[in-house]
């Protein structure tokens, strides 16, 4: 080996890389750092709600329902129940955020697999796969969510079973998309006429490249599916009650508009907080991935 | 022309047979037997297995599902469990009266939507563009149903303008066009128009981003078009493309408006299938959503051909 090529190999080692270059990028947003910041608060708020919240999130009293916001030893009021707002609001990003974010966790996992599936092998396989996932796209996304429910019934496995199957279809058609683009570069020809088994060509070949897209993609239906997991408490499917959840405390609170109406909002104020985090963190991702939507 | 239309006609059939086994589906897929939702619990052994065998239940699934398929395609979407009346006949008022909210709404959020979208794209990367953004960013990320309860708070409980619920005065009216009605129309109406609005505002925005940078523009403007001449040739190549999202936005809107719709008490289609939530009614549960999903599957391949005949290109793609 002479010194050139070791020299050569030498440079191409110090190449910053795609991922290092891509969290750079996200590092110099301060939109995304920002909101990154409220997106990590939420997740630690919800896990040490027993250390963070002041109060015991079931503890009910008739005698201070409904106080307004600054009251003494409740700094955001109480509920209809007389439950302290702000522990039952800490303690209710613990369910909100798992069922909202797990189904897109579990549809990225089924829906890539489903969607390189169906890219790699192409023909029937394809047709057969994705017909059955146009079925699904053929429900407007809320639609779907409420009949499955619906006839599953309230609770929540059923709520993250529901959402789980409104979220594969989606993912399944990009990941299908981007393999079928990323099958017909030529080193994967070069790869499958050398020889390599098709498992092999995925994994070495195909799945760094499609994997960035679909999970930038997968990023931007989190917000959605917050909003839809919520909205399947408020309409008495999803999370039962007494459990503290915020969807859930919104519908219990309706009524309340008439007496506290900010601290009947407060639920909402939350799940929309989460939600443009969320969606501001996927569009700093997509952007520092530059990833065209 | 006539083949894009028979191909689009044939991709069509069989995922509206596919929407209509999952539709059917559902009623299997609901924990115990069909037959509870129908008869009381004490009912004889004898007079389960009869009902079993009315409703075809003893019969294969398949075998079911071609004879639900055959009575829907006749009209008969079943008979609602909580009020014994048909299904199709709960559901027709129920559907004009989403369809006129959801019309309004997609208008609404088209009419601004756009005006943001065009804004922002055509002031790309400056603070308007920034601005413009963030309104489409909050648009797509609002719970619009909790965005409803707020509208009610501030104009209906505070400042006492507009009413809260209902369609009309004094609960179920018919509808007229007076303003007694008409007041009831706006809340509802504004707050589900923020989800066309964020969305066809961020299609806007990268629609005209994407046409501005584009050759033809330059030499428009080197041919010396003054800006007017140049809007008119961005909107005309960004209509299709933003027509079509609105077609889609109304399919959603009518799919989706159950939250919006259970706020405002609004008698839709939304609030009927709250009602079918609510009181475990399958078979209105059921007729409902296949005819929400129905109506979505047509309006998609409408806007596909619409679109079509006014852009020729997407008929090769």
């Amino acid at each position: 080996m002479t010194a050139t090529t070791l020299d050569a190999i030498a440079t191409v080692q110090k190449s910053p890389g795609y991922w290092n270059n891509v969290l750079r990028r996200f590092r110099r947003d301060p939109v995304a750092m920002f909101a990154l910041f409220v997106v990590l608060a939420l997740i630690l708020m919800a896990v040490f709600a027993p250390l963070v919240a002041p109060a015991d999130p079931y503890r009910a009293s008739m005698l201070r329902r409904l106080r307004p916001i600054g009251t003494e030893g409740f700094p955001l009021g109480t509920d209809e129940l007389g439950r302290d707002m702000l522990t039952r609001l800490i303690y209710g990003g613990r369910l909100s955020l798992l069922m909202g974010v797990t189904p897109v966790i579990i549809a990225f996992f089924v829906g890539s697999f489903i969607g390189i599936t169906a890219g790699y092998l192409g023909g029937r396989v394809n047709t057969v796969l994705m017909r059955t996932i146009d079925v699904f796209f053929a429900f407007p996304s809320v639609l779907l969510a409420i009949a499955l429910s619906g006839a599953l019934g309230a609770g929540v496995f059923n709520g993250l079973l529901s959402l789980t199957i409104v979220f594969v279809p989606p993912i399944a058609r990009i990941a299908e998309s981007v393999t079928t683009a990323v099958r017909k570069i030529e080193y994967v020809e070069a790869a499958r006429a050398s020889g390599a088994s098709a498992f092999t060509i995925v994994r070495v070949h195909v799945l760094g490249n499609v994997i960035g897209p679909i999970f930038v993609y997968a990023t931007g239906l989190i917000s959605v599916s917050l909003i839809l997991a919520s909205g399947l408490s408020f309409l008495g499917l999803g999370v039962k009650p007494p459990e503290p959840e915020w969807g859930l405390m919104l519908n219990t609170l309706r009524n309340a508009i008439y007496v506290q109406p900010w601290v009947a909002a407060l639920p909402g104020l939350m799940i929309f907080i989460t939600s443009i985090s969320f969606n501001l963190l996927s569009d700093s991702l997509r952007s520092a991935m530059d990833v065209k939507s | 022309m006539l083949k894009y239309l028979g191909a689009r006609l044939l991709y069509t059939l069989p995922v509206a047979v596919g929407v209509s086994i999952v539709c059917f589906m559902l009623v299997h897929i609901a924990p115990g037997d069909p037959l509870t939702s129908v008869l009381p619990p004490d009912a004889s052994a004898q007079l389960q297995q009869e009902m079993r065998v009315i409703y075809g239940f003893d019969k294969p699934l398949p075998v079911q599902y071609g004879m639900w398929l055959l009575k829907t395609l006749q009209g008969d979407l079943g008979t609602s469990i909580a009020t014994g009346r048909p299904v199709a006949a709960e559901l027709g008022r129920a559907l004009s009266n989403t369809l006129m909210l959801a019309a309004l709404a997609t208008f609404i959020g088209f009419a601004f939507g756009s005006l943001f979208g065009f804004v922002a794209g055509y002031f790309r990367d400056t603070w308007i563009d920034k601005a413009a953004s963030l309104v489409s960013i909050i648009g797509v990320s609002v719970p619009h149903y909790w965005l409803g309860m707020v509208l009610v708070i501030i104009f209906s409980v505070q400042l006492n303008l507009l009413p809260a619920t209902g369609a009309g005065p004094g609960g179920s009216g018919e509808w007229r066009w007076d303003w007694a009605h008409i007041q009831h129309l706006i809340l509802p109406a504004v707050t589900m128009s923020v989800i066309p609005m964020g969305i066809v505002a961020r299609t806007v925005r990268a629609l005209v981003a994407d046409i501005l940078s584009q050759e033809f523009v330059t030499g428009l403007r080197a041919k010396g078009l003054l800006d007017f001449g140049v809007f008119r040739h961005v909107v005309k190549n960004a209509a299709p493309t933003a027509l079509a999202v609105m077609g889609l936005q109304l399919g959603y809107l009518l799919g989706g408006s159950i939250l919006i719709e259970t706020v405002f008490s609004w008698p839709g289609t939304g609030f009927l299938l709250g009602q079918a939530i609510f009181q475990r009614d399958l078979p209105l549960l059921q007729g409902t959503i296949l005819v929400l999903a129905m109506i979505f599957v047509a309006l998609n391949l409408m806007v596909d051909i619409v679109q079509s005949l006014i852009d020729p290109r997407v008929q090769r793609s």
